[in-house]
C-alpha cells in the first residue's frame, strides 16, 4: 500500500506555482513569454455569460477556504441591473497556517491581476479592487509594479486590447486585522469602515461593497482562472476529484524534513505529503496536525490517509480550509498549542458579537490557568460550555473557527489536559504569565 | 504580553505637508466619486508617514480630507495594528509568537529581543529607533520561526540570528531580508501602503523565492512530473441559449 516518492510525486500538479521557478516572472515581458495575458485575449473575445459558464463547468470551487463553487458566485451577480459591480479580491491572507497567497502574488503577480480581468470582464464589473494584507509589503511591491506594467500594456484601463471593455484595478493594502479575511468585513474596512463582519443575508452578490452586486473571491481563485480559460474546464477536471476538481497548493509547515508550498492534485493525503515533504524530523512522530490552517479542527495520527479534498476531511470531521498543513509531534503540547491559538482569536475578536468577544477572552484566562497547573477538572466542561455559546452564536466564522481547536483537542487529547490538571507534568506558564486569569 | 493594547492617541499640532496633502488628493481620486471614504485607510498610511504615528494631527487631517467627524477616523485607526499610537522607531521588529512559530522558537526569540531590547510588546527602545511586537501569523510558516523588520521577512531565526539583526541594525547597517526588498525607514514604506509604487526599482526586483516555496515544483522537476498539458486552443464553449 505504501507508495514510492517516485510514485507519490506523479501527483505533484504544477500548475498555479509553475512560474515561481522562473526568475522574473514577475516582470510582464517574462509573464508574456510564459503565456501570459494569452487567456485574456481568449477570454474578451467570448461572450461573458460563457466565461462563467466555463468557470462553472470546472468545478473551481473557492480557495480562501470555504470552498464554494466560484462560477456559482459569478452566476449570482444580477446582469442588467443598472447598478455598478465589483470584483474584490480578498489577498488578506493571514490564516494560521496559510503560506500561499504571499508567494503567488510575489512571485507570479500578474497571474492575479490576469484572472481579475477576465473575471471582472465575465462579471461585467468596471472596477476591481485588490485587497493586501498590509503587512505583506513585498507582494504589494511586486503587484504594483506588475500592475502599472499591465496597466501601460493596455492590459487594463480604458478600452482593453480595443474591445470597448474598461476596467480600473486599485492594490488596497489593508492595516492589520485578520477579521478583514472574512469577506463582508473586508468590504467594510475596503469602506474606510472599522473591519466587522455583516449580517447576511443579504450576501455580497447583490448587495457588496457600496451595496451592489460584488464577487468577491479568494488569490487562488481568481489566478485559476487563466488557465482554466486557456485549456477549458475538462483540462482543469481531469486533475483532482470529481467534486474537488483541479490542483491545489498544499502548504506544510513544522515537525517535517522540508516544509513548503506542493500543488498537488486534490484529494492527495496527509501521508503522500509527508512522504513528499521528506518524512518527520529525527525524534518526532506526528501527533496532530491541521488540514487548513488553525480554524479547522485538528485530525491526529489516525487520519492520516484521509483524501486532503472538500468532501472527505469534511467526512472525516474536520475542514479542509485552505489546505495549510500544520504538523505538530509528541514534542509538542497540544494543549499549548491550543492556548496559542486562542490568545489569537481572542486578539483578532472584532468585538462586534458578544459570543466570540467574551467566549474567547474567558477561555484564554482558563487556558492560563489549565497551563499553570492550576486548572480543574470543571475548567474542560467550562472550555466546552464556552464552545458551545460560541459555535453557531457567533457574527461571523472567526468566532466558530476559535471553537474548532478547542473542541477537536478535547476530543483527541483530553489525557494531556489532564495531565496538567492532576499534576503530572510540570506547568508550562509560571505565575507572572498568570496575571488577571483568575 | 498583550499590554499597552490601547494607549490613548499622541496630542499633536503637527503640520502636514503640501506634498501630503496632494498625496492626499491623489488617493482620494483612485475610489469611486461618492465613495471617498474608501480612501481611508490608505490616507491612515499617509499620515503615518510623515509623522510617524497616528496622532491627533492626523485624525485632524483625515477628518478634513473626508469630511468625516474625528469619532469617525478615530474609531477606524485605534481598530488596525498597523497605525501606531505612539511615535515607532525606523525599523519595527515583528516577532511571530503565533503556535507554528512559537512551538519552533519564535517565543524565546520574543522574550531575548525583549530582554535584549528593555522593551515589551509595542514599545520603542529609549533612543527612538527600534520598536518591538510579537505579531499573529505573518503567512511564512514554512519558513518559521520569522521575525520580520518593517514586514521585510527573516526567515528560520533562532536567538543568535535574530541577535545578530537587531545588533547590525543598531549599528547603523541595514541587514538583507532572507526574502523581499532591501530595507527601508518605516516611514518611508508607509508611503508604499498609502498605495504608492516602491521608487526604488531595485528593490521590487530583490527577494529569490525561497526553497520552501519551491519544493514542489523542485521535487516535479526532479521526478520530471508536469501537470496535463494546457492547450491553449481548447474552444470557450458558446452557449446556444440564455439561461432563464
Amino acid at each position: 500500500m505504501a507508495l514510492s516518492v517516485k510514485e507519490i510525486a506523479a501527483k505533484l500538479t504544477p500548475v498555479l506555482t509553475r512560474r515561481w521557478t522562473t526568475s522574473d516572472a514577475w516582470r510582464l515581458e517574462v509573464y508574456e513569454r510564459l503565456d501570459g495575458y494569452r487567456a485574456l485575449r481568449k477570454a474578451l473575445a467570448a461572450h461573458p455569460d460563457d466565461l462563467i459558464q466555463v468557470i462553472k463547468d470546472s468545478g473551481l470551487r473557492g480557495r480562501g477556504g470555504a470552498g464554494f463553487p466560484a462560477g456559482m458566485k459569478w452566476g449570482f451577480i444580477p446582469q442588467n441591473d443598472g447598478k455598478p459591480h465589483y470584483l474584490v479580491i480578498n489577498a488578506d491572507e493571514g490564516e494560521p497556517g496559510t503560506c500561499k497567497d504571499l508567494p503567488l502574488m510575489t512571485h507570479d503577480p500578474h497571474a492575479l491581476i490576469e484572472g481579475a480581468i477576465i473575471a471582472a470582464y465575465a462579471i461585467r464589473a468596471h472596477r476591481a479592487f485588490i485587497y493586501v494584507r498590509g503587512e505583506a509589503v513585498h507582494a504589494a511591491r511586486r503587484l504594483r509594479y506588475a500592475a502599472a506594467e499591465a496597466h501601460a500594456a493596455g492590459y487594463f484601463g480604458r478600452d482593453i486590447l480595443g474591445t470597448g471593455f474598461d476596467l480600473e484595478l486599485v492594490i488596497h493594502s489593508g492595516a492589520g486585522a485578520y477579521i478583514c479575511g472574512e469577506e463582508t468585513a473586508l468590504l467594510d474596512s475596503l469602506e474606510g469602515f472599522r473591519g466587522q463582519p455583516r449580517l447576511r443575508p443579504p450576501f455580497p452578490a447583490t448587495h457588496g461593497l457600496y451595496s451592489c452586486p460584488t464577487v468577491v473571491n479568494n488569490v487562488g481563485t481568481i489566478a485559476s482562472v487563466p488557465p482554466i480559460v486557456l485549456a477549458g474546464a475538462d483540462w482543469w477536471k481531469s486533475m483532482g476529484t470529481e467534486k474537488s476538481s483541479g490542483p491545489m497548493i498544499y502548504s506544510l509547515s513544522g515537525r517535517i524534513n522540508n516544509p513548503g508550498q506542493y500543488e498537488c492534485s486534490m484529494g492527495i493525503t496527509l501521508r503522500e505529503l509527508i512522504e513528499l515533504a521528506g518524512g518527520m524530523q529525527d525524534g518526532h512522530q506526528l501527533k496532530f496536525w491541521t488540514p487548513g490552517g488553525s480554524s479547522t479542527p485538528l485530525l491526529t495520527a489516525e487520519h492520516q490517509d484521509v483524501p486532503l479534498d472538500f468532501e472527505s476531511v469534511a467526512a472525516a470531521g474536520s475542514v479542509l480550509g485552505t489546505t495549510a498543513t500544520q504538523i505538530f509531534s509528541n514534542k509538542d503540547c497540544p494543549v499549548y498549542a491550543t492556548y496559542r491559538w486562542l490568545e489569537f482569536y481572542q486578539h483578532e475578536s472584532c468585538g462586534k458579537c458578544t459570543p466570540c468577544r467574551e467566549g474567547n477572552y474567558w477561555m484564554v484566562q482558563v487556558y492560563r490557568r489549565i497551563l499553570a497547573g492550576e486548572g480543574t477538572h470543571a475548567d474542560l466542561d467550562t472550555l466546552l460550555d464556552t464552545c458551545d455559546n460560541i459555535l453557531g452564536r457567533s457574527f461571523c466564522g472567526l468566532g466558530d473557527g476559535a471553537t474548532s481547536p478547542v473542541i477537536s483537542s478535547l476530543k483527541f487529547f483530553k489525557e494531556d489536559y489532564l495531565d496538567y490538571i492532576e499534576g503530572r507534568v510540570a506547568p508550562k506558564l509560571n505565575n507572572r504569565q498568570l496575571v488577571g486569569a483568575h | 504580553m498583550t499590554a499597552d493594547r490601547t494607549p490613548a492617541l499622541v496630542a499633536s499640532d503637527f503640520e502636514f505637508s503640501d506634498e501630503t496633502r496632494e498625496r492626499a488628493k491623489e488617493i482620494i481620486a483612485r475610489y469611486p466619486e461618492g465613495r471617498e471614504r474608501s480612501a481611508l485607510l490608505p490616507l491612515l498610511h499617509l499620515v503615518q508617514a510623515e509623522e510617524g504615528c497616528v496622532s491627533t494631527a492626523g485624525i485632524g487631517f483625515c477628518t478634513d480630507a473626508l469630511g468625516l467627524t474625528r469619532a469617525e477616523v478615530g474609531a477606524v485607526a485605534t481598530f488596525y495594528t498597523m497605525y501606531k499610537r505612539r511615535p515607532a522607531g525606523d525599523w519595527l521588529i515583528s516577532v511571530c509568537t503565533n503556535t507554528m512559530c512559537d512551538v519552533l522558537g519564535g517565543r524565546r526569540i520574543f522574550e531575548m529581543l525583549s530582554e535584549y531590547l528593555g522593551v515589551g510588546h509595542n514599545q520603542t527602545t529609549a533612543d527612538g529607533t527600534m520598536t518591538l511586537e510579537h505579531a499573529e501569523c505573518l503567512a511564512a510558516c514554512d519558513y518559521g520561526p520569522v521575525l520580520t523588520v518593517n514586514y521585510e521577512f527573516f526567515d528560520r531565526m533562532d536567538v543568535e540570528t535574530a541577535l545578530g539583526i537587531v545588533t547590525e541594525l543598531q549599528e547603523g547597517k541595514r541587514p538583507m531580508p532572507t526574502r523581499g526588498a532591501r530595507l527601508c525607514t518605516l516611514k518611508e514604506l508607509a508611503w508604499q501602503l498609502a498605495g504608492y509604487a516602491d521608487e526604488r526599482v531595485e528593490a521590487v526586483a530583490d527577494g529569490e523565492p525561497g526553497e520552501a516555496s519551491l519544493r514542489g515544483n523542485r521535487l516535479a522537476e526532479q521526478y520530471g512530473v508536469t501537470a496535463p498539458p494546457i492547450d491553449p486552443e481548447t474552444p470557450i464553449v458558446r452557449k446556444p441559449t440564455k439561461e432563464a
